[in-house]
Order: C-alpha cells, then structure tokens, then sequence
C-alpha cells in the first residue's frame, strides 16, 4: 500500500463521499465467502486451463485465486489491488481497515470525453461510482452512464480470454502471431496496416497512435463513433474554419434557444451544464427570477421537457426555425432555407426579441444531431448577439484528431473492399454492428486478411474477427483522457485486472512493437516526457485534417493540453497529487479567440427535400439508456425506465398522438401488469430507402407528425446474456448519408401486437395537486400557490399528541423544477442499497424494485404537452399509513423519524404497500437477488443488506450513510454537519435537485428550502406528514408569447 | 357375563319406555326419601333436573371466571407489549393507543370464557369417564336411544335389596335389573 | 329456564305448524325410528355414490396441495399479485370463506336462543360447514405471506428478542378473531355431539366403532345431571357465539376501512360485511342442505320449511348489501372526496367493470325472486340462486380487493391485476378441500343431532304426565 498520510493536506471538501460504512462487515464477507472460492474457481479453472502454461497467465491466475480466497475472507488486506500505487482520494489510515471504504479519484473515459469520478473501494472492490466535486464535468454529480459503469467492470458475461476464432488462446500466442503480422507491415510501411477507434482525447494513446503513424507512415488512423458528433464539428469548422469546441456557460445565459439540442442530457458537458443551467432556476421570494429556455425540436427531449417555450417539430424544419430567428435577428445567412418555417411566427419574433434584449447574457446552442448548418446559424447568433466570449466560449477540439468520423469510416470500408487493408486493428467499439447499413462494413471487414479486435465482450464484431483480445475495463486501467472543457484526468484502476484484460494502451504497445510495456509505465512516460519537454501550446488545430480522408499523423502536441511546467516539487509529486484530486492541475483549455467567416462561404443549406405526402420523416436517436448499444449488457440501464415512455428492456417507434389516430395503432394496458408494467403495442412495419424493419409502437405526446423517432442500440446478438435479442436494431435502417434523420419513410401497420414492459402508461395527473406548477408572473403574485391547508401544521387535524423528534431529524427537500429526470439517481440508489433487476417479465408484471421512481406526467394539450418530471422515493411520513397496518413491526419510526424497513422482521403480508399512498414500497416477490454468481458479489455494498425473497423493501434514505456520519461525528465528539450526509440520489443528481438534512437545524439547507413558499408535501391532506417534501414547479414563460 | 366372575352390587336400574313413567318413578322414589338416585334419559326430559338433581353447580359462573381471565389477560398483553417492554413509535401513534386494543381484547374475552365455561362443564360432569358400572347392563345402551332408566344406588343408607326391588317394580318399569361393579 | 318457555313454544309452534307451514319433521316418528333414521346414515355401509361423490373433491384436493407445494418453492411471485394490487385472490377467498363460516354458528347459536325450533335440523351440519369453511379460509392468510413459514411471529409468544405483534394492525386483530371463532365453534360443535357420539357408541356395530365413539363420547351417559348443566354450558356458549359471529367479521371489514385506500376506508364496512357474511352464509348452507337431504332422504327432517326460511333469510341480508352497495355508491358522491369518486365510477365503468355487474346481477338482482313463495318452495330455484349468491358474493370480495388498489392515489402507480393459473388452482382447490371435509363429516357423524331431534318427537314432554 502506499503511504498516504506523506499527503495530508492535500483536498479539501467531500466529508461526505469518504463516510461511508458500517459494522457489518463480518457478515458481509461471510456472505461473500459462501461461494465465490469454490465455484469461482471452478469457472477460471475452465477458462484458464489453457493460460496455466505460461508464467504470465499463472501469475494472473493465481493473482485471482488468491483474490477469491481474499473475499472467502481468509486474508483481509485486498490482494487483488493493482500492484502499483494507486493514490486514495483523501487522507486515509495508513492501511486498509476492515470495513472502511477507501475512495479513489479516477475518470470514465465514454465515448472519449472523460466523466471524472471518485469511487467507493471495499477492501479493493469498487463498489459504487459518485461523481468527483473537483472535475468540471461532474461537479461531484454524475450521468446514469458512469453510475452504472460499475457493474460493467464485474459484468459476468465480459470477455475473459484473448481468442482466435473463437477459441481460447494466450496473450503471449496472440503476441507471437500479431508480432509476426506487424513486421510485414513494417516491410511496406504500415501500407496495409489500419487502426479504427473511437474518439479519443487521450493524450498517451494519441500519443502512441502518433508515434505508430511515424513508425508506419502508410498506416492510416480512422475513428468512429457511431452517436459521433461529426454535425457539430464541421458546424465549427464551416462557421469558423477550423475545428473549435464551444463551451456554453449557462450560469451567465438568461435566455437560452436550444436548436433540437439535448444539452441538459446528451453530450460530453451535459452534467455540468444542467448544473449551471438550473442554478439559474431556482426562483425563492428573495430573488424571484430565472433563465427562460427556448426550445425547438423533434423528438421530445429531457430538456424540451423543462422548456418554457417548446416549438416541436420535424427534424428537418429546425434549419427553416433557426433561419425564421436568424432572419428576425437580422442575420445575413448563408444558402436559403431549404424549406421556409412559416408557423409560430410571432412567437419567434418575441423570441427574438426577448435574445436581443439579452445580448451577451443568451445562448444558442444547437443539436449534434442536426445537420453543420444549422451550427453555422447558432454560431453566427450567438456571435451577433455578443455571447462569444460572454457565454459562448471556444477552445481548441479537446478529441486528439478531430476528423470527420463518418468520411474517415466510409474511407476505411474503401480501402478494405479495394482489399488494400491487411492488418485491421479495431480498439474499442463494435463497428460490425454500428457501422451505417449502406457501408456493409461486415462484408467489406471480411476481405482483410488479419483482424483484430480490442473490446470488453466477444461482440458482433469479434465474431467477425481473427482475433479478439479482452479489454480491460476502465475500473481496472491505467490511461488518462479529457474532459468536455479541456481538463485531464489521469485514470487510476481501482482493482487488477479480474480477467486478462488489456488495456489500449498496452495493445498499441504491442503494435508499436514492445509489448513489456505496462500501461502504467506507458501513462508515467508520456507525463514525465509532458513535463521534459516544455511542450508547445496549441491543440489539434495545427493538424490540418479535411474530412473525407483519413489523418495524417498528428502533431507532437495533438490533443494534448498547453504545456506544462516542471513541477515545483518533482514528478511524484505532481503524479501523486493529479492521481489523488482526479484533475491534473492547469489543464483546463484556454479560450480560444475565433471569427465567423465571410458568411457566404460560411456553410451551405442542407439539402433535404421536402416531405412527400404520405411520406415520414426518420428520426435516428441513441438510446437514452444504452446509448449505442455498448451498455447492452448493462442490466441496471436496460432497466432503468426511459425518461417519456418509461419503456424498459426494450425500444419502439415513437410517434405522435395524431399520427397513431391516422393509423388507427393503439397501446392497450394489458389485463395483468397493465399501465404499471405491460402494454400492448401494435407493430408497424417501417419502410426506408427499401429496408424494412418490424417494430412496436410507441405513442408519445409532443413528438410532432409526420416523423417518427427511432433509439438505436438495440437489436444485439451478441450481447452478452442480458443484452441479446432484446429490442429491435434500428442501425439496419440507419445510412451514413442521413445518419439522424431524413425523408422517405413509409409505414404500414400490421396486425401484430407487441409485449411491452412500461412502468407508467398513465399520462394524466387526473386533477390531482400532486405536481404543483405555475408561472413566474404567477409565483410573483402569490408565491405560496402550492401550499395546501395540510402543508400548514397548525391546522393538521390529529386525534394524538405528536411525537417529539429531538436532536436529528432527518428531512429531503425535492426541487421539481430543476429536476431534468435524467435517471441518474435511480441508477445511483440501485448501486448503492444493493437494489435488484427483475427482468422483463417482471417489469411487465409490475414488479420493478427501484426504491426511487421518477414519475412523468403531462398536462395540457397532446401535441404539445406541458411534460413534470417528479422523483418519489419514500416519503417517511411522520404518520405512516404503512407502519400502522403491519402486524409484525417490521416497519417502525426511528427517533429520527426515518421510516425503517426491518427486513428480518417481515413477513410479506404486503399490507404496507396497500396502504402506502404513494406506492414507493418494492416486494421480492421471488428471490430476485443473484446469489449464484459469485463475481456479482463484489459489487454488492457491504453496508446494505441483500434482500431475499418475500420481504418488503423501500428508500431507508441511506440509513448505512446517516449512521457511518453519526458514528463519525460521535467519535470527534460533534455533532453530524449540514450536508455531511448525502444519500446516494442527491448525491448522484446533476442539478441537486434533492436535498437531504437535518429539518431540526435552523440552518441546514434542507430547512431553508422547505421554509421556501414554493414547498409543499405531496398528499399531505391525508395527515401522513411526509419528511419528504416538493418545491413546487416554475416555468418562465414569455409573456409576449400566448399559449394556445 | 355377570355372575361368572365375583362381583358386588352396585345398585338397581329399572328400565321405562317413556318419560311420563319415568317422571313418576323418580318422584316416587324421591318421595319414599332415597338420596342416591340418578336418571338416564335419551335427551333432557323436562322437570327432571327439578326432581332428581340434587348438586346443582354453577356452571354460569364459571363461563365469567374465564371471560374475565381472558379479557383482562388480553387487554394487559398488548399494553404491556406496545407501551412497557418494547415501546416503539409506529406511525406516531401513542404508545398505549387503546382503541386498537379493544378488538383482541374482545375476542379473548370470548375465548376464554368459551374454553373454560365448556371444559368447566365436563369437569362438573366428572367427564371423562370411560367406565361406568350401568354399562355393564347390556341394556342400559338403549338409555342414549330410546328408553329412560333409574339406578338406585347400593351406597344409599335407605337401600335395601328387596324393599327398593318392591318399590321399583310399583313404577311399572319395563325391566328391572341388578348393576354390578368389579 | 329456558327450557319451560321453550315448551310452550313448542306447543304453539306445533300447533301453528299442523294449520299453517309445513312441520318441522315429517309424521310418524318415535325415539326409536328417529335414532335409527339418522344414525343409520353413518352406521350402513359405504354407498358406492359415496365413493363417487369424494372421489372430485378428492383430487381437487390433491391440485391444491400441489398449487400450494409451487408456491412456497417458487415464492408468492407465482400469484398474479404486484404493485399496487399487492392483495389479490387470496384476500378475497379468505373473506368469502370466513364469510360463508358464519352461517354455522348463526343457525345454530341465534337460532337457539331465539327458540326457532326448525334450526335443530340443520344446526349440525351448518356448523360443520362453519368449521370446515374457516378452515379453508386459515389457509389464505398463511399462503399470501411471503415468507409463510414464520406465520407464527403474528402470535404473542415469549422470545428472545422480547419482539410482539404490532397490536394496532388489523392483520393480528384477524388472527386472534380467525383462531377465536375457529377455537369457539369447534367446542360448540363438540359440545353438541357428546351425546349422539355416545348415541353411537351404543349402537356401534364393530369393535373398532365402539372404541372410538366411546372415546369419543367421553363415556356420556345422559343422567339428569349431566343433561342439566350440559344445555346450561349450550345456551351460554351460543350466548357466547351471537357477538363472536358478528365481531369477526366486523374484524375482517376493518382490514380494509382502517386502511386508507379510497374503497375500503369507510365506515358502513363492518354491518356491511356481517350482513354479506350472513347472506353468503345461508347461500351455502342451501347449496349443501339441498342435495344432502336428497342423497340421504332426510327430506323428512330437512323440510321445505328450513328451505322457505333461509330463502327469506337469504332476501333480507340480500337486501341489506344491497343497500350498502348503494350508500357506497352516495358517500363517494356526497363526501366530495376525488379519491372515492373516482374509485367508485373506476368500479362501475373501469377496466373491471364486468365483475362489478356480476356481482350486481347475483347479489343484488338474482334473490329478488324470493319475494314469491312459488320461488321460495322451488328446489332448483333455491339451488341455482343460492349457487349465483355464492358467486357474487366472491366477486363482491373480488371487486372490493382489487379495484381499489389498481387505481388509487397516484397515476403514475396505477396498473392492473389478474389472477395467475396458481391463483385459480388454489381457489378451485380449496373449494374441493371444503366438499372433501364434508362428505368425510356425512359419512362418520350424525348430519343431525339426534339427542335434539328427539325432543321434538310427539310426546317427548314429561310435563303430560303432570
């Protein structure tokens, strides 16, 4: 172990991460012990037979053996921590003690922009992902993504071994044989030798890219996201002529027009921009103001949902929107819209209004999945509104070869159908199955003699391939990347290797030809050099790549961040200090001065034809939850209920109210599950450019006509066990040529229905106050609008005396208005309290377990709804309806006033959850929880008991996080500090939009919010007196602008 | 089977096909001053208990006994339970919320005045009793049928064979038979 | 005492019932022919019909022991129940049965101390299905658990952890009156046998026979004694059972209105539920009394008269949930409370709006007809509507349960609920664990209390001779 106390005083802040645990720790292994040193072995035994022979395989053998044997409990010290020094977040005990989590700063590198994050160890386990407060992309907040990642890392179904068609070969063959490959590219310079990745913002695998590129002159480079955001680069590019990132600064935006963009949900920035952007929302009587959002788009967004003003769309006539704004702006536009936008027009002229009267404190920010244009049309408004540099900043591109991924993809398949590619390495990704249809990437791959591929599952791709090399998942490697803003972060494994995971830096190693090399080594060298060489300022902008090529080799400095002093006190130091604080110090990106060309040659119109009668518009989305299919296997995101629909497991064509009326297609509650659980769905048949594709249907209010909607994503073969066969593979419809959206598509319904498991169905609030909303001008007027008589104390009617709650009383204060239901915390409570997936059948029977649900109404008209988004974890009602009816006591009141679920007391007589209102009670109808797979295990949190089958459960608002604080504070003779204590969804919740504390301290936060006007607790008139209460919802309409 | 073994009286039984002779008989005998006589009929006759019944318990009292017992023992259990030995707040209710007590309260209440009213009964009976000298007349099984029987009892003071034969035999009894114990 | 007013109604009854109805037994009978008619139905030998009437229950029996077997393998997941209907058959079987229990003791305790002499021929059988319909209805409350094998942590017994049950929730009020109710009418029902049990030890023809009547019987031998504090123990024990009756199922109606849930938070729950569990009651006993007086040919005892009676009996309490149907229907009106309203239109045109029309048409429609006498003397009239009660009285449990859980307070909760095949096979099952308790009860003791009967016999009042 390393010596942290040589790093005392080093960060400051996050108390509240580091206290985390509980005396349960004995039994906790126990459990752990039970199978996971005889099974487990079992299974590696299989699986590494082969690897035994040689020394290096045995190592990493006997590496997990003895791993097991440390969670059978025989030796408490982690033997399976990475043999490096890793440097824990803050100041820690010299060695692990048993039962205390260790937290480490680290970064999850997704779709190469870098999340960073702090992650909860257990005797080297990583067991649960929480944001990193000093990175600039999380704020200490986190996307679903990162939140789920960390079972990704003990995902059973992962690759385990390096194969060869199939079978299971050693990494030490695998070097021999690609060794053997690589010198005959040496021979001809690397002429048939091609490397396809992802985005990368990695500065040490740029850099090893860049130096195989010199080594191979004639090797060629190509990236390729398949939700890759090519649109919004060549916008930069066309606007501004060269590759620029822009950062939006929505704390300084009092107006904001989103062009069909996603930014509070999609996007390498979006946590911290919708932290930033609901900063501005929180109207109180002190200062009752807020930002007013503009949004113009197609597919219903979270952040059109939080839009004061939504213009809902076809993809298509955003352009023709923008240009209508651009022209009201008096904006000199390049090309002519190719369709003129005719409706709304006084509402885009108030619009426009409304951004003048806001120059330099306004923001345009448009989609990535809308086509350069209309980029060039929001740079060029921001540019005359004066935001550029105010609230539109520009750095140079933080990926270290930005190119057009699409074009470079296009010219890989070139090459490979010309038969000129012979050596294909393939880093991450899954092209096999994301590449564009008309591409026919499979068969083209097919005509290269060696192919590699580098990934976390033996996926389509790898089927296709002649070797296929387990990746190590980012939990377990050394590398570092880039966040959103420029910063770098350097990855720290929490854990070795649990299979023979490599790890990208380590592959390219090889392909440069020493594969020794560890990719510790590999990210200490590439940092050390950093600091040797003083290292020329400048990002990628000097590497001049046109799309449609792929790259030359990249510059010294590509993608790296300006130069960095040596510092003070030595290497280690700085090495240690930037592994501890997840950030390395003075790597943010500066700004980057920039000027909108001459605006003819600024970008031309697109091109798309107007929609033919009869005809659809074809929408292409990532899937909100497993985004392009790489989280497939992730069973926490397949089931996490998709923001609107709230469909699990499963994608559909989403398309209006009207147009489904038109088609006759229905969505019935089914007779068992019904609107909690299992609707039936009409399947259509989708017709475009001459491929067809069955799939249900989904019937979404605000998702204009005309257009239909599709995630891609789903559809995987190979998957894994909970990723296959599950949805339908829209990427079969999806061109390179229009990649998000194009026209052309006929539908057809068929008499087939289809099993849909949704968790809410119902759209109405049917006039029930339980979201509360109203207007700024409204609040202004009467800022108490929400409250109830119940939400006024002295007028509770109550037959007994109250129970007194002295010293802590424990409280949750829940912001509607900033709540941009992205899951996230959903996805964190799941993590954290153990929290088990059903599956679909039992989703669709109405059974799912999430402790907190977001509950999504609308109101007001269809086709263009008003859309409330509302968490409800439990409320722990100071009366609670469900204490009183059990018979056993299994739930009481703690002195807290925490409403407390004993599990071992519970009987199962689901009475509680009859009687609960707000039906926040989760039964284990069967013994939902895996006790068979021992690496599952791992995750498992320690603190929280895993539930078995027939007992209730329920939101204990982290009771495992209140004791360890009170413990905590007990020890230092003090008493528990305001926000000391987060439960993992405040925690988890990009805007804080929750916040938990002690309602007996005048001063804590949550006091403050619930003493706001626009608090009020939800059915309060049935004298629950809930602990958990709402802040009522605020839109901020233009009031020029009159709702139909 | 009597007779072949030593056996010694127990008393007389004489056997009446209807009530209305029963009736008589024990009035008779009653009257001539005998203690120790009992009355066996196929169902509870009318006036008989008046006649023949001579220690007659208080079977009510101890159907109250029990109520009681159960009653109070119930209400106490839940207050001592919710309010003494495990005082817990379950959904801010006061500890000793004694409405939700009265149901249980109730129920026992019945319950034990049930249980001790209907073994107290059998008790007083001097139920069980397997054996029974009568049984030893063969047909003393028709006295849960059809036929109304007297035992006058050996033990009596006024009992003397041949007299209590006599006096038996004026009551026009279908049979008269000796009662034997061994 | 009693008993000298019970004479006198005799008398006027008899002589009431030789002008206007017909009697409560058939001419012609003696101590000795009744005994013989009665208890020869157990002491002749096994009837093949017998055989072939057990041999149904019998298996269904066997699919309910199966059903059960699944569900504690697998876990309750095997029901159709979720989140919100997380109470779904189960509940409404348990409170059909415990509804049907209570005719038995009705009959037989109310009966008694109102001196309707008719009872005394049904009693016996009626409380029979009391037990048997309690013990089925035991059953449901233990199999809805989720983990049923800790059931008895809902009973106070010392332990370690000092733990008790949660004396305020009506789930334990219903064990302690379930186990009451259960405990009380099985002593009744004892009580009650002790002397034909000896009757039959008497007569027994086998030796096995004798032993066990004789032990069964407790060596009874009808002495004055005996007879005297015997039916002063009776008349108490039926004091006893009036409130009881009414108390339990008061209890089981307070599952449901001490609860908040808009459809069962309501007052008229417990008359409401004592009347359903009355009228329920009397359906069955016909659905039983009709086909048994046919098989043994005790229409000589089991009269059109007992038949005309439970029919009015049958309309009144009919009527009374009818009208409880109907202030349910106004409160949710008049309280103005959205909640209720909506529960109650959810009911009359929701999703389930078909079980709420059956249970309308059998329970409140269907025994109208017993306004005509011609309806009340009708076997298959009696058998069909007492058939069509006793499913709408399930569908009524079926509609209360359900309907207000599906939709209650939050939209974003609401879903829908059926039953699994399990939940069926258990329903079904218990049906045939009830008839397969009843035909074993024909078979080995007296459908009618004989030591009863007897008194009602000609000439069985010593007092003529006075």
């Amino acid at each position: 172990m390393n010596q942290p106390h040589q790093l005392s005083g080093s960060t400051n802040g996050c108390e509240g991460e580091t206290h985390k645990t509980k005396k349960t720790f004995w039994r906790t292994l126990e459990e752990l012990a039970g199978s996971e040193s005889q099974t487990n072995l079992v299974k590696r035994l299989e699986q590494h037979a082969v690897m035994i022979e040689n020394a290096l395989d045995r190592r990493d053998f006997i590496k997990l053996m003895s791993a097991s044997l440390a969670l059978a409990g025989i030796t408490g010290c982690s033997v399976q921590q990475p043999t490096e020094h890793i440097v824990p977040y803050v100041r820690q005990p010299e060695e692990i003690v048993l039962g205390k989590p260790l937290f480490y700063a680290t970064a999850m590198p997704m779709a190469g922009y870098a999340m960073g994050l702090l992650v909860e160890s257990h005797e080297g386990r990583p067991t649960k992902i929480e944001g990193n407060p000093a990175h600039p992309a999380s704020l200490g907040a986190t996307d679903l993504f990162s939140q789920a990642s960390v079972i990704g890392l003990y995902d059973p179904d992962r690759s385990q071994t390096t194969m060869y068609l199939g079978e299971i070969r050693s990494w030490g063959v695998f070097l021999e044989e690609f060794l053997k490959d690589i010198s005959k590219q040496r021979a001809s310079q690397g002429a048939g030798l091609r490397i396809l990745t992802g985005s990368v913002t990695s500065p040490t695998l740029a850099d090893q890219i860049k130096g195989i590129l010199t080594a191979f002159p004639k090797a060629k480079w190509h990236q390729y996201e398949p939700a890759g955001r090519d649109t919004a680069r060549e916008g930069t590019k066309q606007a501004f002529g060269d590759y620029v990132d822009p950062i939006y600064h929505f704390e300084n935006a009092d107006v904001v027009l989103s062009l069909d963009s996603d930014f509070l949900c999609a996007g390498p920035g979006s946590v911290r921009y919708s932290r930033d952007f609901m900063n501005k929302r929180r109207p109180d009587v002190s200062n009752p103001n807020m930002s007013r959002l503009y949004v113009a788009e197609c597919t219903p967004t979270n952040t059109g949902a939080k839009a004061d003003h939504r213009f809902p769309m076809r993809a298509a006539q955003v352009e023709g929107f923008a240009r209508a704004v651009a022209y009201k702006l008096g904006i000199n536009l390049p090309g002519s819209g190719a369709t003129p936008y005719t409706d709304h027009s006084d509402a885009i002229a108030a619009l426009a209004r409304d951004l003048q009267a806001h120059r330099g404190s306004s923001v345009v920010i448009a989609g990535d999945y809308q086509p350069p244009i209309v980029h060039v049309i929001a740079h060029m408004m921001n540019e005359s509104l004066g935001n550029i540099g105010k609230t539109v900043r520009f750095i140079d591109p933080v990926e270290a070869n930005p190119t057009n991924q699409l074009e470079s993809l296009r010219q890989l398949v070139n090459d490979m159908n010309a038969g000129t590619v012979e050596l294909l390495v393939i880093l991450g990704g899954n092209p096999v199955f994301t590449a564009p249809i008309d591409l026919d990437f499979p068969s083209a791959l097919s005509k290269v003699q060696t192919r590699v591929h580098h990934s976390l599952y033996y996926d389509e791709t790898s089927a296709l391939c002649h070797w296929h090399v387990a990746a190590a998942h980012y939990l377990e490697s050394w590398s570092d990347a880039r966040a959103f803003d420029g910063t770098v972060s350097i990855i720290q494994p929490l854990i070795a290797p649990l299979y023979s995971g490599k790890t990208e830096h380590e592959m390219m190693a090889a392909l440069s030809n020493n594969p020794d090399q560890t990719s510790y080594d590999l990210v200490r060298k590439y940092w050390q050099q950093r600091h040797g060489t003083g290292g020329s300022t400048g990002g990628s902008s000097q590497t001049s790549t046109t799309p449609g090529q792929a790259s030359s080799p990249p510059s010294n400095t590509t993608g790296v961040a300006p130069a960095l002093p040596n510092p003070p006190d030595g290497f280690d130091q700085w090495w240690r200090k930037s592994l501890r604080d997840g950030v390395v110090a003075n790597t943010t990106a500066a700004e980057r001065a920039v000027a909108i060309r001459n605006s003819q040659q600024a970008g031309t119109a697109s091109n798309i034809p107007p929609l033919n009668p009869g005809e659809f518009e074809i929408v292409f989305r990532p899937d909100p939850s497993i985004f392009d299919g790489r989280f497939a296997n992730n069973a926490w995101l397949q089931e996490i209920p998709k923001p609107f629909t709230k469909i699990t497991w499963d994608n559909t064509a989403l398309i209006s109210p009207a147009t489904a009326q038109r088609f006759a297609i229905e969505i019935d509650p089914a007779r068992r599950g019904g609107e909690h659980g299992n609707m039936v769905s009409d399947v259509i048949e989708l017709n475009y450019q001459g491929r067809t594709l069955h799939m249900p249907v989904w019937i979404l209010p605000g998702h204009p006509d005309d257009s239909i909607t599709v995630h891609f994503g789903y559809g995987r073969i190979r998957g894994g066990d909970t990723g296959s066969f599950k949805g339908f593979n829209t990427y079969l419809l999806r061109t390179s040529f229009a990649p998000w959206f194009d026209v052309g598509l006929k539908i057809r319904k068929l008499d087939e229905t289809y099993e849909l498991a949704s968790t809410q169905a119902h759209h109405s609030m049917e006039n029930r106050d339980l979201v509360r909303a109203a207007t700024l001008g409204e609040f202004k007027q009467n800022p108490k609008f929400a409250k109830s008589e119940a939400d006024d104390p002295s007028k509770s009617k109550w037959l007994f005396p109250n129970w007194s709650y002295p010293g802590y009383a424990w409280g949750m204060a829940i912001d509607i208005n900033t709540c941009i239901g992205c899951n996230a915390c959903v996805v964190a409570c799941q993590a954290e309290n153990n929290i088990p997936v059903v599956g679909k059948i039992e989703v669709m029977h109405g059974r799912e377990m999430h402790w907190i649900r977001i509950d999504r109404y609308y109101s007001g008209d269809e086709h263009n709804p008003e859309t409330h988004f509302q968490p409800v974890p439990c409320m722990h009602c100071e009366d609670a309806p469900c204490e009183l009816v059990c018979p056993v006591e299994a739930t009481t009141h703690s002195s807290e006033g925490i409403n407390e679920m004993t599990y071992n007391r519970c009987v199962g007589t689901r009475y509680c959850s009859n009687n609960c209102p707000y039906k926040v009670r989760r039964f284990n109808f069967f013994r939902y929880a895996d006790y068979d797979t021992p690496v599952v295990k791992l995750q498992k949190n320690p603190d929280v008991t895993v539930r078995s089958r027939g007992v209730m459960e329920k939101c204990t608002y982290c009771v495992q996080r209140i004791n360890e604080a009170k413990i905590t504070a007990e020890e230092q003779d003090r008493t528990v500090r305001d926000g000391e204590i987060t439960p993992a969804c405040a925690q988890a919740c990009p805007t804080r939009a929750i916040v938990f504390g002690n309602i007996n301290d005048p001063n804590s936060n949550v006091t403050k919010l619930k003493a706001e006007p626009r608090n009020y607790g939800m059915l309060a008139d049935l004298n629950t007196r809930p602990r958990t209460t709402y802040l009522a919802e605020v839109r901020n309409p233009n009031p020029e602008i009159k709702t139909e | 089977m009597i007779g072949k073994r030593k056996a010694k009286l127990f008393g007389l039984s004489a056997e009446y096909a209807d009530p209305q002779h029963l009736l008589e008989a024990a009035r008779m005998i009653c009257d001539a001053g005998y203690t120790k006589v009992s009355a066996y009929t196929p169902y509870p006759v009318e006036g008989l208990a008046d006649i023949i019944v001579t220690k007659k318990r208080r079977v009510a009292a101890i159907f109250l006994i029990g109520g009681l017992i159960g009653g109070l023992g119930g209400f106490f259990m839940q207050y001592y339970a919710a309010g003494i030995t495990y005082p817990i707040n379950v959904a801010g209710r006061p500890l000793f919320s004694w409405p939700s007590f009265i149901p249980i309260t109730f129920e026992l209440t019945v319950l034990g005045a049930a249980l001790f009213g209907a073994f107290g009964m059998l008790a007083i009976n001097g139920l069980p009793q397997p054996y029974h000298p009568l049984f030893n007349v063969p047909r003393f099984s028709l006295a849960t049928q059809s036929r109304f029987f007297i035992l006058v009892e050996v033990k009596d003071p006024k009992f003397e064979y041949d007299a209590t034969r006599r006096l038996l035999e004026r009551s026009q009894p279908r049979v008269i038979s000796d009662v034997y114990d061994w | 005492m009693a008993r000298t007013d019970e004479v006198e109604t005799v008398e006027n009854k008899e002589a009431k019932d030789a002008l206007a109805q017909p009697p409560v037994i058939g001419p012609g009978y003696d101590f000795v022919s009744i005994t013989d008619k009665i208890a020869s139905i157990v002491q002749r030998g096994t009837p093949v019909g017998w055989y072939l009437g057990f041999a149904i229950p019998f298996i269904l029996t066997m699919m309910l022991l199966f059903a059960i077997g699944y569900l504690f393998a697998v876990g309750i997941g095997a029901w159709g129940v979720d989140i919100p209907v997380a109470w779904g058959f189960a509940i409404a079987n348990f409170v059909w049965w415990i509804g049907i229990g209570h005719a038995g003791t009705l009959i037989s305790a109310i009966l008694l101390l109102l001196h309707q002499k008719w009872r005394t021929s049904i009693n016996r059988f009626a409380e029979a299905m009391t037990l048997f319909a309690v013990a089925c209805a035991g059953l449901f409350p233990l199999l809805h658990m989720g983990r049923p094998w800790f059931f008895y942590w809902l009973l106070p017994y010392p332990n370690t952890m000092e733990l008790w049950p949660q004396f305020r929730s009506p789930l334990v009020w219903d064990v302690f009156a379930v186990l009451t109710y259960f405990t009380v009418s099985l002593v009744f029902w004892y009580i009650g046998l002790i002397p034909d049990l000896a009757t039959l030890r008497d007569r027994a023809k086998s030796k096995w026979a004798w032993r066990a009547y004789g032990f069964l019987s407790l060596g009874w031998r009808g002495s004055a004694d005996h007879w005297h504090h015997y039916e002063t123990a009776y008349l108490i024990l039926a004091g006893l059972a009036t409130p009881l009756v009414i108390s339990v199922h008061t209890v089981v109606s307070f599952d449901f209105s001490v609860a908040i849930v808009p459809g069962w938070h309501s007052t008229i729950f417990p008359p409401y539920f004592v009347a359903g569990a009355i009228y329920s009651g009397f359906a069955m006993v016909l659905t039983l009394a009709i086909p048994i007086r046919k098989a043994f040919g005790l229409q000589d005892f089991i009269t059109m008269r007992h038949l005309d009676n439970s029919a009015k009996i049958l309309l009144a309490t009919g009527l009374m949930v009818t009208y409880s149907y109907l202030s349910e229907a106004f409160f949710s009106w008049y309280s103005g409370n959205i909640f209720e309203a909506y529960v109650e239109l959810n009911r009359i045109r929701g999703p389930y709006w078909k079980m709420y029309w059956i249970l309308v048409i059998c329970d409140v429609i269907a025994p109208q007809v017993f306004w005509f006498k011609r309806a009340r003397n009708n076997i298959w009239t009696l058998f069909i509507i007492s058939i069509l009660v006793n499913v709408g009285m399930w569908t009524e449990r079926y509609v209360i349960v359900v309907t207000s859980l599906h939709r209650d307070y939050m939209p974003s909760a609401w879903g829908m609920y059926s039953g699994s095949v399990w939940d069926y096979a258990t329903i079904i099952g218990s049906i045939g664990l009830f008839l397969a308790l009843m035909f074993l009860f024909v078979r080995l003791l007296p459908t009618i209390s004989i030591a009863e009967m007897r008194t009602l016999v000609p000439g069985s009042k010593g007092s003529e001779a006075k």
